[in-house]
């Protein structure tokens, strides 16, 4: 596998969100508003640069009984930093991120990385693969956040688009979006949309149900 | 006593942890295909919930948070800073020592939970708990209850969606929108059946 494709494949082909269902929590509690789903994006992918390179580098010293407590303990700490970071220069953005900017240690994304890559391969390969699958879940949280913040404020990273019906334009904004089941259905048509233009992305049934009757006996 | 009441059913239905927090997703729909296999999930994750959120409760009101070693003249140590990695540490800690007691004296019980339960070292709904818990400060005995509360809700909600798939394959759906779609959709509906809760008022 060539480098570039190690950093474009996780960007459609196999994405993280959409086809691994990885890290669905977080695509889907911070994209009512596009600004705290860029930070978001931002926190992941450096939380993942961080993690794969450190997991990378002490890959052929670690013990394989102990691997996933020590993964857990190095994603921890990276992500502990970022909170601290966070919570210094950008309060606001922290206070809207809550427990979200925390539960990237628990964000399969992560782990699945550290495990699938950073200990099978040498630093340069796992940091594009980090960019990568950093990539393709901002790019799906980037789209959610759009839909959900245009159609339900009316606006984009707080500027107004959209002028609203209150408050004498033409818009009136559909309040659902900004509710916690319209993410749900955002990424669930954005999933058979992706599943309709690549058809192999199905995953197969794990059982088939019997026949029903035909018409007439029916 | 009604405090316990009130937010165990809090957790249950008006903050519930999958449907209105979005926690423990990855989980919620890879397992969700069938009720039996749900069941046994849903039975470890209370039962992991019960256990981990009252413990870091004690941990982070005796030794993390600042002046809390007050007793000992370390009471200027702000350690708060160290939340995340102590919650998941007792996390994976706990689930080990579940199941390890599991396997030694309940085998048969091991037998259904034994695979859930390394899974949910990382299982965000599990995190999740201690970090609200923390984050609302709430008591020792509302922690309980707090925790048996989220463990519920979101059990519920996974064998409701259980449910659902499984009847779900005799319908017709569209191609690409089989299984993931599908699932996401439902989720959507059960999840705003659940905020329509919020208008009753315990």
């Amino acid at each position: 596998m060539t480098s570039k494709e190690t950093f474009t494949k996780p960007i459609v082909r196999e994405n993280p969100v959409t086809l691994h269902v990885l890290g669905i929590c977080s695509a889907l509690a911070i994209t009512n508003s596009l600004t705290s789903s860029l930070i978001m994006s931002v926190c992941l992918t450096s939380v993942l640069v961080m993690t794969n390179v450190a997991i990378s580098l002490i890959r052929k010293h670690l013990p394989s009984s102990v691997r996933l407590i020590v993964q857990i303990t190095i994603i921890a700490s990276a992500v502990t930093v970022i909170d601290q970071v966070l919570t210094a220069y950008l309060p606001d953005a922290a206070r809207t991120l809550s427990v979200y900017v925390a539960l990237i240690v628990t964000n399969c994304i992560v782990l699945g990385r550290a495990e699938a890559c950073a200990m099978k391969q040498g630093v340069g390969a796992s940091i594009l693969d980090a960019l990568g699958n950093g990539l393709g879940y901002s790019i799906v949280l980037i789209i959610v956040a759009v839909i959900r913040e245009l159609f339900g404020n009316g606006s984009l990273m707080g500027y107004r688009i959209l002028e609203l019906a209150h408050e004498g334009g033409w818009y009136e904004p559909n309040a659902m979006l900004l509710l916690a089941p319209s993410a749900f259905f955002i990424l669930g048509f954005l999933v058979w949309g992706i599943r309709t233009w690549k058809p192999e992305q199905v995953e197969k049934a794990d059982f088939k149900p019997a026949p029903l009757p035909d018409r007439e006996k029916r | 006593m009604t405090d316990f009441i009130d937010t165990f059913f809090r957790a249950v239905f008006l903050e519930n942890l999958a449907l209105a927090y979005f926690l423990g997703m990855c989980t919620f729909l890879a397992v969700s295909k069938q009720v039996k296999t749900t069941i046994g999930l849903g039975i470890a994750v209370i039962v992991v919930e019960a256990i981990s959120v009252p413990v870091n409760n004690i941990l982070y009101n005796v030794v993390l948070r600042s002046g809390a070693l007050d007793w000992a003249n370390l009471g200027h140590l702000d350690f708060s800073y160290l939340g995340l990695l102590t919650q998941i540490a007792v996390i994976a800690a706990m689930i080990q020592i579940l199941e390890m007691v599991l396997s030694r004296f309940f085998p048969a019980l091991y037998q259904t939970l034994g695979i859930f339960l390394p899974l949910l070292t990382v299982n965000c709904a599990i995190l999740g708990a201690s970090l609200f818990m923390v984050q609302r400060d709430i008591g020792f005995v509302d922690s309980i209850a707090y925790g048996l509360g989220a463990g519920v809700g979101w059990a519920l909600a996974v064998i409701m969606l259980a449910g659902l798939r499984e009847k779900m394959r005799y319908s017709d759906i569209p191609a690409g929108l089989e299984g993931l779609g599908i699932a996401f959709m439902t989720t959507g509906l059960i999840s705003l059946a659940f905020m329509s809760i919020a208008g009753l008022s315990f």
